[in-house]
């Protein structure tokens, strides 16, 4: 009987599977991309010149470089730069290019109870809530902001892991649920800008702290190592990432803007560079 | 609550104009759903049925773990199912991670224990009402589970309703196992999941009232056919 049932199972999968034939690649991506509609501007421009369909599976930046190492994925493009180059260097990629960047910023409840209101030093900032043991939403997924965020506690010299489970809250989820949850009760949260400008729940919610070299925050692509995957379609990777760091694509990359403003900011060496 | 109201509208406004995207995503839910169903029943029907009739030392153990395995956590599915169809796992080369027949598999998994759970009690209250006069006829078990799975075919409808309903409404296993990507498996669940995470909770919650309008729908759907059928069967 079970092999019978994963025949059945098998053939239908294959049913439904069967009207997939066309050239696709899977990009593994961090959620800033997809969920700020980034990739709903610019995939149709790659589709409509390539004919290659890109399906994005928009995961946290750590769960996708692990998507990535299981060969589930022909491109990743997340924002986290050292495990990026461990990636490369472990052979899972081929090679690591600068694509874009744009910045973190805190935002919080325009009472504003730790003061933070105007800094300009993240870690001061940081320093302040934690301080005033006012709440403080973090991702704590292992994904690229909450790696950023983790590195900047410890530059201001605060463990808020200490104050887990009352004045710093890690959500364990991805960059909206934990601003949903976070505006919900009140709490700082630390944010990409492309997320926070397209993000749809603000309530009174504000930018508070920003302009901090730290806060700096650097997008990579990377096509995935035929070496080490070999179902890796390659030839579409390497074409996919080749055009986002063209000319072209960078100048699509530029044009994208939410509500009037840019989101991202192309900084591909060599060709493209800021518009 | 002028979310709720802006949600209604929303929901009314997304039905009426036939949006592309809600057709297509709808439909995928049903086709992933609704196949995981059948799959379910094919498996968990026999199974139920099987075990409804037999009597064997440990039987007692066995439902215990049928009925537990009704609380499988989707999440918990998703996670088995993706290290089997990744490609670094046992069954990567099949290259099924992130397609409609994935998340049915998914689906299936979740959903065949509770067909086959609830599905064995139903069998069971009707065998041993039955079990003098299938004796007097001196059936086969295969003659009696055939018999039995023909009787009890309308409680058996709501047990694979049972099925579906749960298959439609998760989002945990599908999210890992289908990767919520636009225009290939993207279902209404993981659409809701992300509207809210874009902080869209207005159209979130259309979502969701569109969702339970379909279940809503395919729940009288089947109850239509019950009753006429059931009126046909007693002229």
């Amino acid at each position: 009987m079970p092999t019978r049932s994963l025949l059945a199972a098998t053939a239908l999968a294959g049913l439904a599977t069967g009207a997939w034939a066309q050239e696709s690649i899977i990009v593994q991506s961090t959620t800033s991309t997809a969920n700020s509609g980034l990739y709903d501007h610019l995939l149709p421009i790659f589709e409509d010149e390539t004919g290659i369909t890109v399906n994005v599976v928009a995961v946290g930046t750590g769960q996708a470089i692990q998507n990535a190492r299981n060969c589930d994925g022909d491109v990743l493009l997340v924002h986290a730069k050292p495990a990026e180059e461990e990636f490369v260097a472990d052979g899972f990629g081929t090679e690591r290019t600068d694509l874009m960047y744009n910045d973190f910023v805190i935002v919080g409840p325009a009472d504003d109870p730790a003061e933070v209101s105007g800094m300009e030093d993240a870690q001061e900032a940081l320093s302040a809530i934690a301080e005033a043991q006012a709440p403080f939403a973090s991702r704590g997924d292992d994904s690229g902001t909450h790696k950023k965020e983790v590195s900047l506690w410890s530059e201001a010299g605060v463990e808020p892991t200490g104050g887990s489970g009352e004045w710093y809250r890690e959500t364990g989820s991805g960059m909206g649920a934990t601003l949903n949850a976070g505006i919900g009760m009140g709490a700082y949260a630390m944010t990409d800008r492309a997320t926070w400008i397209s993000f749809e729940n603000k309530q009174d919610y504000e930018i508070l702290v920003e302009g901090d070299s730290d806060l700096f925050n650097q997008y990579g692509v990377i096509p995935v190592s035929q070496e080490a995957c070999p179902s890796v379609n390659a030839a579409a990777s390497e074409n996919f990432a080749d055009w986002l760091v063209s000319r072209e694509g960078q100048a699509a990359i530029a044009a994208y803007r939410v509500d009037g403003q840019q989101l991202f900011f192309p900084n591909a060496p060599s060709e493209g560079g800021e518009s | 609550m002028q979310d709720m109201t802006e949600a209604l509208g929303l929901a009314v406004d997304l039905v009426a104009s036939g949006d592309p995207d809600l057709v297509e995503i709808v439909g995928l839910s049903l086709q992933v759903s609704l196949s995981a169903t059948l799959v379910a029943c094919m498996i968990g029907l026999p199974l139920g049925a099987l075990v409804a009739v037999t009597r064997f030392r440990g039987r007692g153990a066995v439902l215990t773990l049928m009925n537990a395995l009704m609380g499988l956590p989707p999440v918990v599915v998703g996670l088995i199912v993706y290290l089997h169809l990744s490609r670094a796992g046992p069954l990567g080369f099949l290259g099924l991670l992130y397609t409609p027949g994935a998340m049915i598999i998914a689906q299936t998994i979740l959903i065949a224990p509770i067909v086959a759970a609830l599905s064995r009690q139903v069998l069971e209250d009707m065998h041993s009402e039955y079990d003098a006069q299938f004796r007097s006829l001196c059936l086969t078990r295969g003659q009696t589970i055939a018999a039995l799975l023909w009787d009890a075919r309308y409680p058996l409808l709501t047990v694979a309703l049972a099925g579906f309903g749960r298959a439609v409404a998760e989002v945990g296993a599908v999210m890992i196992v289908g990767g919520n990507i636009d225009h290939l498996t993207r279902v209404m669940t993981t659409a809701i999941a992300l509207e809210t995470s874009k902080g869209a909770l207005p159209m979130a919650l259309a979502l969701g009232i569109v969702l339970m309008a379909l279940a809503l729908g395919v729940n009288a759907a089947v109850q239509g056919v019950r009753s006429t059928a059931a009126r046909y069967a007693y002229v």
